[in-house]
Formats: structure tokens, C-alpha cells, sequence
């Protein structure tokens, strides 16, 4: 694993895997969603209104997957103090939060027409959106903790794990209590969801994982590439002061 | 002597080891927590919680469950709906003035906000439909199993 902390080295990867990936995604998501919009059946109780879960599920696994990449990614940082650890947390938060949303989204546009409401206080619509609030709250301390030693990453890497323990929370709310979202169509190994629908699904979860591996790729670049900037512009103002 | 012999731990080892204690510890409290609002949490009482303990007559409640097949009847005036909600164990007969949504049939889940009047009819104020975590295409619908299964062999 060490071998990605010379930073070249992990560059040189991002720079054919990242547009490799983004550009993978977005085919494959782009026809699983063609698929799931034109061709897949309309469902037998909710109709037409079901092929929003195309874009709903894969959405709300993201969303949560961020947060898992926050989580993994600070837990490194704390215990290897890996160089790339910190950035690729960083990378992680704007696609978990944009997803995030998008999920809350899709999913209260569904809620009418299914449900009869836009939303409701049950345990997975909350939890769901205490871990929007969650990205919002790490990219703030993320953004505002900044120091001389070298320790400004062990604060958002502290949040990044305390904050995980909501993702079980959202993926068993609906199983612990009583709630208005049905319980998980896809367990391991079973569907209770006809192949129909479910092989677009899954089509359209690999392209946008797809798309979010390389937005959090080319965010790290972006980092690294910021982080050069800096220094550089760093050794150029002491030389000046030197002679 | 022979703690000086032994080499120091690591420092990279003895986080990891603090690090993994933490996370068991926080894992520990969250699963204490969730077990804890496992009553609070729920989003509405099942009638079993109902018939067992049932709520102070001004309290608002939601009830949940599966509409009973053949219990559902719509009243002389055409917007009351009468129906029964069951959960396998116990029934709750519930009445609603308005517009149903339109998931909402017989045998399908169904979420109502109101209160347990005094003759242990249920009298809802708003309906919400449930569905469950079946995915079913429209055409499969009034197939049998066997049916259905003929069909998707068929297509394969």
C-alpha cells in the first residue's frame, strides 16, 4: 500500500484511470438509464412512477459509500499517516454529498406519487438526512482546521469515523423499526425484485460507481496538484527573502 | 531486564490497537442506542401494539399494516372508506373521509394518521400508502407463480 505514497507514483495511475473510469460510467450509466427509462416494465402496483429507481438506489448507495470512503480513507490517515490518505477523504466528500442529495431528491419526488406524501419523519428519510448534514459538517471542519504541525487532518479523520456509524444505521432503519420505506429489495445472494428491473439497476449502481470513482480521482489530482502549487509558490517567496 | 530487551511497540501498531478499541466502543454505544429507540424510533404501531396497549383516545397515532383482502368498502356518500388492518396477529378496524392514495388497495401495506375512537374503530385523518420491497413488471401481474414462470422460461 505504501508503494502509492510517493505521490508521482499514484499520479501517474489517476492520469489514464480517472477519464478511463469517468468515461466508463458515464456509457454504462447512460444506457442502464436509457434501458430503465425506454425499455424495463412498468411496475405492477406503482406503474411508471417506478423508474425513478433507477436513479434513487444508486444515488442512496453512493451516498453512503462516500461516507465508507471517508471513514476507510480517515482511519488510514490515523493509524499509517499515509500522505495520500487525508486528500482522498477530502476527494470523497463533494460526490458523497451530491449524491447524498440526489437521493433525498429522487427519493421525496417518489414519495408522492407512491406514498401520498413528499416526506416523512420515519427512520430511514431521517437518517438519510442526518448524513447530508454529516458531509456538510466534515467539509466545514475539513475546510476550517488548518495548522502548523501537520496534525490539521486528525479532526475531520476523528468525525469521518464517529460520523460511519450512521451508514449501518440507514441500511438497518428499515429493518430495526417500523417505517414508512419498505425494507431492502436486494439481500445478499436474494431479490425480491423481478430480474426486470433489477438487471438495469444494477447496471446503472456499476455506471455511477463508476462516475464517482472518477470524481474522486480527478478531485485528488486536483488536490495534489493544489498542494504543489502552494509549495512551490512557498520556496519562491523564502528564496526572495534569502537573497 | 526483560522489558528493556523487548523491542518498543510501534507506533503506528499501538494506534491501530487504540483505534480498533475506540471503534468497538462506538459501535457498541450506537448498537445500545438504536436498541434502546427501538420503540421511539418506529414510525407507527403495528395493531397488535394497538389491541395490546391501546393509546389515550386524543392521542394521535399512526397505525400500520396490510389492508385485510375483502375488508375494504367504500360508504353511501362515495369519499368514506372503511377498511381492516391486520398484522397477522390482530385486526384493527379503521374509517377514512378522502382521497385514498393510489397505492392503496387490499393486501397491500398502509400507513394511517388518527385516533382509536372509544368503539375501537380506528378514525384516520390521512392515509399513506406502503409498498413493499416486491418489484413485480405489470404484465406478470395476474399470472400464477407456475404461470409467470412458464412465461419468463419462455422468453429466455
Amino acid at each position: 500500500m505504501h508503494g502509492f505514497a510517493n505521490p508521482a507514483r499514484f499520479l501517474r495511475i489517476a492520469r489514464w484511470l480517472m477519464p478511463l473510469c469517468m468515461v466508463l460510467g458515464l456509457v454504462v450509466a447512460a444506457l442502464a438509464l436509457g434501458w430503465g427509462v425506454f425499455f424495463a416494465p412498468a411496475e405492477r402496483l406503482q406503474g411508471e412512477t417506478v423508474r425513478i429507481v433507477y436513479l434513487h438506489v444508486p444515488s442512496a448507495w453512493l451516498g453512503m459509500a462516500g461516507w465508507m470512503g471517508i471513514a476507510a480513507a480517515s482511519f488510514t490517515e490515523l493509524v499509517w499517516r499515509h500522505p495520500l490518505a487525508a486528500i482522498a477523504a477530502r476527494a470523497c466528500a463533494v460526490p458523497g454529498t451530491v449524491f447524498t442529495a440526489v437521493c433525498l431528491l429522487t427519493g421525496s419526488l417518489w414519495g408522492r406519487p407512491a406514498w401520498g406524501t413528499w416526506w416523512v419523519w420515519d427512520g430511514r428519510l431521517t437518517s438519510m438526512l442526518v448524513l447530508l448534514f454529516l458531509y456538510f459538517g466534515w467539509m466545514a471542519l475539513s475546510q476550517a482546521s488548518e495548522s502548523a504541525d501537520g496534525s490539521e487532518n486528525r479532526a475531520p479523520a476523528i468525525f469521518g469515523l464517529v460520523g460511519a456509524v450512521n451508514v449501518p444505521i440507514i441500511h438497518y432503519s428499515v429493518i430495526w423499526w417500523n417505517s414508512q420505506h419498505q425494507a431492502p429489495s436486494i439481500t445478499m445472494g436474494k431479490s425480491a425484485m423481478s430480474g426486470d428491473f433489477l438487471v438495469p439497476l444494477l447496471a446503472a449502481m456499476l455506471g455511477f460507481t463508476l462516475i464517482f470513482v472518477g470524481c474522486v480521482l480527478a478531485r485528488m489530482r486536483a488536490i495534489l496538484a493544489n498542494q504543489q502549487a502552494e509549495a512551490r509558490l512557498r520556496r519562491k517567496a523564502f528564496s526572495e527573502v534569502e537573497f | 531486564m526483560a522489558s528493556s530487551i523487548k523491542a518498543p511497540i510501534k507506533a503506528k501498531h499501538q494506534r491501530l490497537v487504540l483505534l480498533v478499541v475506540a471503534l468497538v466502543v462506538l459501535i457498541g454505544a450506537a448498537l445500545l442506542a438504536a436498541w434502546a429507540l427501538r420503540n421511539q424510533a418506529s414510525y407507527f404501531y403495528v395493531p397488535s401494539d394497538i389491541v395490546a396497549k391501546p393509546p389515550e383516545p386524543d392521542r394521535a397515532v399512526r397505525l400500520g399494516g396490510m389492508v385485510e383482502q375483502g375488508s375494504l368498502k367504500t360508504a353511501a356518500d362515495g369519499v368514506t372508506v372503511n377498511f381492516v388492518v391486520q398484522d397477522g396477529k390482530a385486526r384493527v378496524p379503521v374509517t377514512f373521509k378522502g382521497i385514498v392514495p393510489s397505492l392503496f388497495v387490499e393486501g397491500s401495506g398502509v400507513v394511517a394518521e388518527g385516533r382509536l375512537a372509544a368503539n375501537g374503530t380506528f378514525v384516520a385523518d390521512n392515509l399513506l400508502a406502503k409498498h413493499d420491497e416486491n418489484y413485480v413488471p405489470r404484465e406478470m401481474q395476474d399470472m400464477t407463480k407456475d404461470q409467470a414462470k412458464q412465461v419468463v422460461a419462455e422468453t429466455q
